[in-house]
């Protein structure tokens, strides 16, 4: 009985002196921010920095492979708490950006080239002559944007468009990859005047597959302050570092230019106020 | 020999009594001929003519635009309307050359001249294959060129010259080995030359008989030529699935036919090549077999490259009210149309117009995983994991189970109970993997 006791006691020596001397032996250094980082940032776990996960992104940003505002979900408060834990100055001010579908032409608007009764999906409509719509540009309207949002913040309209919920959207920009009509642009969230047309064709062209494509009438472009509205291959295209006055959305003879409102109704914050329900 | 070697396929109806007994007719020019700048697998064709050129029969209006790529030339001659992106029959619109036919149909002058056998190497021969636009015309369009420019270490020691046709309603291989089987011959013994194999197997299915007897009395005389009948099933025509069934190579995942020693050219093809190798005459007009119940006459046209499918229809009596669907190529590998204003392209083998009691619109339904899919896959791959990987959007997954050999035959939707759009699964799949290989790359 003793002699149990005995040999049991001096193997479990035996065998903490071997882990103690383990532990310091092959020691992991980890930065204890990498934690501390990783709580900070969201944890949505999105993939929208590029990184495996939130925690990709806080051993990385630890490393200084990766900056504290390479996190595109995190707000100005997720910046300043990581800052803090890095121990860098934190300068705010840095603009929200939320995604925005380039496109207006609903059905009602956009004329369809073929009935497409295939896979609901718009990355498999895109491969048969492009997709249905006759504007080789515009949304398919299958959601698969909506799909790969991880915030739920695109939400499909009956019209057979996308649209995204600016007050949702983190600006992970999943959708901006998604979409293979490549409409989806990252605009800055506080811009409310907006082109929403993506189609490069000729006017007449573009009058014909919908009647709400930017014609390149150049009225807005016009109107606007100079360099604030740019044209690009037969497309007016917002430069997002002016503001423009909401007034030029009246311009439009197409209805292409909205200014959407922060509005609190169920559509919160998409309801559109075109040139016909006057400007903002 | 054993004529049928491959595991899978599948028995569709053929359809193929409507056309298989009218000879080719001529196609008298229409009002306006589209010509694509891109009638070749690989890279484009870059345009050098522009709006207002008068153009010749057989000039060239898109020069070369790399090597794997091919010079367009004029389909007859006239003026060129205008440059600009037309609907296409393959995707979305394509750059293409509008010319209005003067109706003299007057060849340039080094075209149509006959050449003699003085100074024909392998060399010269290929060159002249080249610059005559020759792309294969089973419907691929790769570059002919490029299939006889193997690298020195490949040995090539089979030519197989196709003419399976296994595509259901598709005469038009069928009446070319009729109607011009010494051009066929020639043409094969002009690729055996330049490539140096010293046997040749002209494989036809045994639904055409008289394709056989008249492509064997063709090659009597010739060493090394020989026919094969070969068994009737879809798809015996696939340039993997013809070389395993008659030499028991196969072609690695990935690979090409050379990387087993063997060089597959559709007989149309070897027509094309025949005539400007001979004649300096490029590949301008093939023979397209417009059938299907929805076509007043039915026939096998030859038709100049651009032809618009509205006239095509419209020399073939135009079109029955309960057409329902419009297919460019045959009803298992084609693409339906949705405009009659796209232009034929060298690749254009057929038009086939089906009627509303022909044509399904299914819902699809989720896999029952009955493997009846499995069953037929001729390239033994797992249609059921696939379609259901690429709906779950696991790409890697669908790669890991080689989607990428997927050889689009349309064998395992035209077999599935459940009416899923496989082929279409498929293509999406390997777009996306081909998409983050650019992207990683």
């Amino acid at each position: 009985m003793l002699s149990a006791v005995i040999a049991l006691s001096v193997l479990a020596l035996l065998a903490s002196f071997g882990l103690a001397i383990a532990a310091r032996v092959f020691a992991v250094e980890t930065d204890p921010r990498i934690e501390l980082v990783e709580e900070a940032l969201p944890g949505a776990n999105c993939g929208g920095c590029g990184y495996p996960g939130c925690a990709g992104l806080a051993k990385a940003i630890v490393e200084g492979k990766a900056k504290v505002e390479d996190c595109p979900v995190g707000g100005e408060e997720t910046r300043k708490a990581i800052s803090e834990i890095m121990g860098i100055s934190f300068e705010g001010g840095q603009v929200r950006m939320v995604a925005l579908v380039n496109c207006k032409g609903d059905d009602q608007v956009a004329s369809k080239r073929f009935f497409y009764n295939g896979i609901h999906d718009c990355a498999s409509a895109a491969l048969i002559f492009g997709g249905d719509k006759s504007c080789s540009y515009g949304c398919l309207g299958l959601g698969t944007c909506a799909e790969a949002c991880p915030f739920g913040a695109i939400m499909m309209l009956e019209s057979g468009l996308a649209e995204v919920e600016p007050d949702k959207c983190t600006g992970c920009g999943q959708c901006v990859d998604a979409c293979p009509k490549g409409i989806i642009k990252m605009v800055p969230a506080e811009r409310r005047l907006h082109i929403l047309c993506s189609s490069h064709d000729k006017g007449a062209a573009a009058r014909k597959a919908c009647k709400t494509a930017c014609i390149a009438c150049q009225k807005c472009v016009k109107s606007a302050p100079e360099g604030s509205i740019v044209m690009d291959d037969f497309l007016a295209v917002v430069n997002y570092d002016f503001d423009i006055p909401y007034e030029v959305a009246e311009e439009c003879p197409m209805n292409t230019i909205v200014v959407r409102d922060p509005g609190d109704d169920a559509r919160s914050g998409c309801e559109e106020k075109t040139a016909a329900g006057g400007g903002a | 020999m054993r004529s049928r070697g491959f595991s899978g396929g599948v028995h569709p109806d053929y359809n193929k009594k409507m056309a298989n007994s009218r000879s080719i007719r001529e196609m008298p020019l229409p009002d306006e001929l589209v010509v694509y700048f891109s009638q070749n697998l690989g890279a484009p064709s870059k345009p050098i003519v522009k709006k207002g050129d008068e153009v010749k029969k057989g000039q060239v209006i898109g020069e070369s635009g790399g090597f794997v790529s091919t010079p367009v030339h004029s389909p007859t001659s006239g003026k060129v309307v205008s440059i600009e992106k037309r609907p296409s029959p393959v995707g979305s619109d394509m750059l293409a050359a509008v010319i209005k036919p003067d109706g003299s149909d007057e060849w340039a002058p080094e075209c149509d001249v006959e050449r003699g056998n003085a100074d024909l190497d392998g060399e010269k021969i290929k060159a002249l294959i080249h610059n005559g636009g020759v792309v294969g015309m089973g419907g691929a369009t790769f570059p002919t060129h490029v299939k006889l420019s193997p690298p020195p270490e490949k040995k090539i020691d089979l030519l197989i010259i196709n003419g399976a046709e296994c595509e259901p309603y598709l005469t038009a291989d069928h009446r070319v080995m009729l109607e011009r089987a010494a051009e066929v011959v020639d043409g094969a013994s002009l690729f055996a030359s330049v490539i140096g194999v010293g046997k040749v197997i002209i494989a036809i299915e045994k639904n055409k008989p008289d394709a056989i007897k008249v492509m064997e009395r063709a090659i009597q005389g010739k060493d090394g030529f020989s026919v094969a009948s070969m068994d009737v099933i879809y798809p015996q025509g696939a340039e993997k699935q013809l070389i395993y069934a008659l030499s028991r190579r196969k072609v690695p995942a990935g690979g090409l036919p050379m990387d087993v020693g063997v060089l597959v050219q559709n007989v149309g093809t070897a027509v094309a090549a025949s005539e400007a190798v001979r004649y300096n005459r490029p590949l301008i007009k093939r023979v397209v077999t417009v059938t299907g119940k929805g076509i007043s006459e039915p026939g096998n046209i030859m038709a100049r490259v651009g032809t618009k499918f509205s006239d095509l229809i419209e020399f073939c009596g135009g079109m029955d009210a309960d057409t329902m669907k419009i297919i460019n190529g045959g009803p298992m590998m084609g693409i339906a149309q949705h405009s009659l204003e796209a232009g034929m392209t060298k690749g254009t083998s057929g038009l086939v117009l089906l009627t509303r009691d022909e044509v399904g619109q299914y819902c699809s339904d989720p896999c029952i995983r009955c493997g009846r899919c499995l069953e037929v896959c001729p390239m033994n791959l797992n249609p059921s994991h696939l379609s259901i990987f690429t709906e779950r959007m696991r790409f890697e997954d669908a790669e890991s189970y080689n989607v990428m050999d997927c050889i689009e035959c349309g064998c395992c939707a035209y077999v599935c109970p459940s009416r899923r759009p496989m082929v279409h699964h498929f293509r999406r799949a390997k777009a996306e993997i081909r998409n983050r290989v650019k992207k990683a790359g």
